[in-house]
């Protein structure tokens, strides 16, 4: 097959890269310029959108010996990848950046560029699986090595994406992959793992979401208020610098009449009202969510069926029964989360399989009383 | 003369992108790794030294002879854009120095970055006052707004600077009128020829330029050397400090083997010019007619008459340059976008906005550049294989 490897400059996707050259595809490496001015977004090593990670694809694109250009897929990403999370911000949600890229950028702009001038899918440096059922749908399934396993932030790709798409690197786990890296030559093969959002620079969300949110709603103060007095605890200077589950930062001088710290319970987006509680009242074992997409056929509407749920990148699976209805979609899990934002996406599975996902509207507690 | 080809890239590669660089002339190869086995400083004062030196004046003499200027007024430099630096940041500084009232630099929209950018740093950091004269739609400088512009104030200007050919679309600029205006007001003015040495006639007396920017890898001299040729009434404000060397203008140890094979390569491509002028516009045109026959809405850049032999800048509408050039690529087809990259990043070229063509149609295009060892073999590469790929590239942008 031809091949356009998306490279970042990071040692996963160059020994992707390699691993798509020894399968016997003819590769072709492609470093995606995401910064509309490379200069600006995160500094170091850690990235994939500076200036320093393009020379390092770049170099391994050399070592690996196959071609390699830059894309500059800047103006779609800043559309729909960095003004969605804003939006999202803005209506007092917390976005995952990485899914909606994978969902525009990485498997639909460059997919959809890629084939069009030739090429027969993307190969990427994810730690997913693919795997063809008998009926000749791709499935997509979680990594071997479930401490690094990526599929989450692949559970919106839908068949037409996962038939043209390929990750090389599912069945092996990162040490292997270092291992392996310095085996070929590849100069990256030490580079530090990226875990911040590339295009906020020091990982300095709140600072970041304060610069850019400008005059939008979340960006004027509100008050602090204790969900079960209803009392106002302090003020605040701006929504965005908060996210349901959180504890630090709060900055609230009464102390709880338990002496138990406090988490954010609810963001109010327009008045601008943080509510905060104790523990226990984060737990949720009801999602309500929306925008499905699915990796294969859609689930029956009404049918509820029994799957694991993921809830963040890198977290714990919930064993949840799930009943779609259309665009909408009710997780009851059955083993409570907690600590659960509106905006994330909620990764669906079947074992090792991914039927999908959907983005997060609602959480509530039936067996609050239970 | 040198017709056939010599030194391309490698067998299966069809070289379109000699205005980037062009394969060094066997010639000039050979004198500089015979001279890169010599020992001796030319600044020593041994017999080695004394040596090293003689080849270094008599390359000097060689390019005076070959542009037409003094030996004296040849400095040696690392390339175009040192001395492009050196003419704008030096002329600037000594003029201003006598006479502060001189803080206005006059050039085109269209510069080379090495060009552009000095003079921007020049307005950050000197409090320089930079006028970019327009240009009309062939790339051409407007001579009516430059004049106008040196009217305004001509005691203000410090000195002009207008590049001799451009190295995008290949217009070559009206020197002669533009020293004209120039000198009515004893302004020097300064030029960037390195696309134009060899491909053109250059007369550096003749043309009345003061300082004239030339370099070796464009012309089939080596990588790393250049000159800035400067009348010798000009005082200029050196950029280097150090060792003295070339007239205190500009220190740093002469790299002699470079030097000796960049004289060697100007000697030639100066002699070669005119045959090389017939033979590569002959080339171009074939090209130019041929691709269009292939791709009936491809279009020129650039001025059809006032234009650089080896220049063909082509537009592609609905066609991503960088897809094309990608696709070309994989054939074995090299040629440029012909625009400045940040980070490897295409940006559209200053040059064509200057031109007045939009943001979509400067990303729509391609610029292919014939030399010294561009054989008909080349063109009809190209012609066979434009049309699927620019088929190709609009497809994936229908997408």
């Amino acid at each position: 097959m031809r091949i356009v490897a998306a490279m970042s400059g990071g040692v996963d996707s160059a020994v992707a890269a390699a691993r798509a050259v020894e399968a016997g595809h003819d590769v072709t490496g492609i470093h995606l310029a995401l910064s509309r001015n490379p200069a600006s977004y995160r500094s170091g090593a850690r990235g994939c959108c500076t200036l320093e990670d393009a020379n390092d694809a770049r170099r391994a694109a050399d070592v690996i010996g196959i071609p390699f250009y830059v894309w500059d897929l800047s103006e779609r990403f800043h559309e729909d990848v960095v003004e969605d999370f804003l939006d999202e911000y803005a209506a007092g949600r917390t976005p995952n950046p990485c899914l909606r890229c994978n969902e525009k950028i990485k498997f639909a702009a460059v997919l959809d560029r890629a084939l069009g001038l030739g090429f027969d899918a993307v190969a990427t440096g994810h730690y997913a699986q693919l795997g063809t059922a008998p009926d000749g749908t791709v499935e997509l399934h979680r990594a071997a090595d479930h401490a690094k396993d990526q599929s989450y932030v692949l559970g919106v790709l839908t068949q037409d994406q996962l038939r043209h798409s390929l990750f090389p690197l599912g069945d092996t786990t990162k040490s292997a992959v270092r291992v392996e890296a310095a085996e070929r030559g590849l100069l990256v093969a030490e580079k530090p793992d990226s875990h911040d959002i590339c295009f906020v620079s020091d990982g300095d969300n709140a600072g970041w979401l304060r610069e850019k949110l400008g005059e939008r709603a979340p960006n004027h103060g509100g008050a602090i208020v204790e969900a079960s007095s209803g009392r106002e605890l302090g003020r605040h200077e701006g929504t965005y610098g908060f996210t349901v589950g959180q504890r630090r930062g709060l900055r609230l001088g009464t102390p709880a009449a338990d002496g138990k710290p406090r988490f954010v319970l609810d963001i109010e987006p327009v008045s601008g009202t943080v509510t905060v509680g104790p523990r226990e009242a984060l737990t949720v074992d009801r999602i309500d969510a929306d925008r499905p997409r699915w990796c294969g056929p859609a689930p029956t509407s009404y049918t509820p069926f029994s799957g694991g749920v993921q809830l963040r990148a890198h977290g714990a699976e919930h064993r949840a029964r799930v009943t779609v209805a259309g665009d909408r979609v009710t997780l009851e899990l059955l083993e409570p989360a907690q600590g659960i934002a509106p905006g994330q996406a909620a990764v669906m599975n079947d074992g090792t399989r991914v039927l999908g996902s959907a983005t997060i509207v609602a959480t509530s507690r039936i067996g609050a009383d239970a | 003369m040198h017709d056939a080809p010599e030194t391309l890239p490698t067998e299966q590669t069809v070289y379109l992108d000699h205005a980037a660089t062009t394969p060094m002339l066997p010639a000039a190869l050979e004198v500089m790794t015979t001279h890169l086995r010599d020992v001796g400083n030319p600044s020593s004062l041994h017999a080695s030294g004394r040596a090293a030196r003689r080849i270094v004046e008599e390359s000097r003499e060689t390019i005076a002879q070959a542009l037409n200027c003094r030996p004296g007024e040849v400095v040696f430099t690392s390339g175009g854009t040192e001395a492009d630096n050196l003419a704008l940041k030096g002329l600037y500084w000594s003029r201003h120095d006598a006479d502060p009232a001189r803080n206005r630099i006059l050039s085109s929209s269209v510069e080379h970055h090495a060009v552009l950018d000095a003079l921007h740093w020049l307005a950050a950091e000197e409090h320089a006052v930079v006028d970019l004269v327009p240009v009309d739609a062939h790339g051409v400088l407007d001579l009516d707004a430059l004049r106008e512009s040196v009217a305004s104030d001509p005691g203000s200007v410090a000195l002009i600077s207008v590049m001799w050919a451009n190295n995008e679309v290949g217009t070559v600029q009206p020197i002669e009128e533009i020293v004209a205006i120039a000198t009515e007001h004893g302004i020097p003015v300064h030029t960037d020829a390195v696309q134009a040495v060899g491909a053109i006639p250059v007369d550096f007396a003749a043309s009345g330029v003061d300082a004239l920017t030339l370099t070796g890898h464009k012309l089939g001299g080596p990588y790393g050397v250049g000159a800035l040729l400067v009348r010798r009434e000009l005082t200029l404000t050196p950029l280097l400090h150090g060792g003295g060397q070339e007239r205190d203008i500009r220190s740093g140890t002469l790299d002699m083997p470079a030097i000796a094979a960049f004289a060697t390569a100007v000697e030639h491509a100066v002699k070669a010019q005119p045959e090389y002028a017939e033979r590569v516009t002959a080339l171009r045109d074939d090209l130019v007619r041929r691709v269009v026959e292939a791709v009936p809405d491809a279009h020129l850049h650039g001025d059809l008459v006032q234009r650089l032999p080896g220049n063909a800048h082509l537009g592609f509408p609905d066609c991503e340059g960088d897809s094309l050039l990608m696709l070309l690529d994989a054939r074995g087809i090299e040629c440029s976008t012909g625009s400045a990259c940040s980070a490897g990043v295409p940006q559209p070229s200053h040059v064509l906005l200057a031109m007045g063509c939009d943001v979509e149609g400067a990303r729509h295009s391609l610029r292919f550049t014939l030399g010294r060892t561009s054989t008909p073999a080349d063109v009809e590469a190209l012609v066979e294989a434009i049309g699927p790929c620019v088929e190709r590239a609009r497809g994936a942008r229908e997408r």
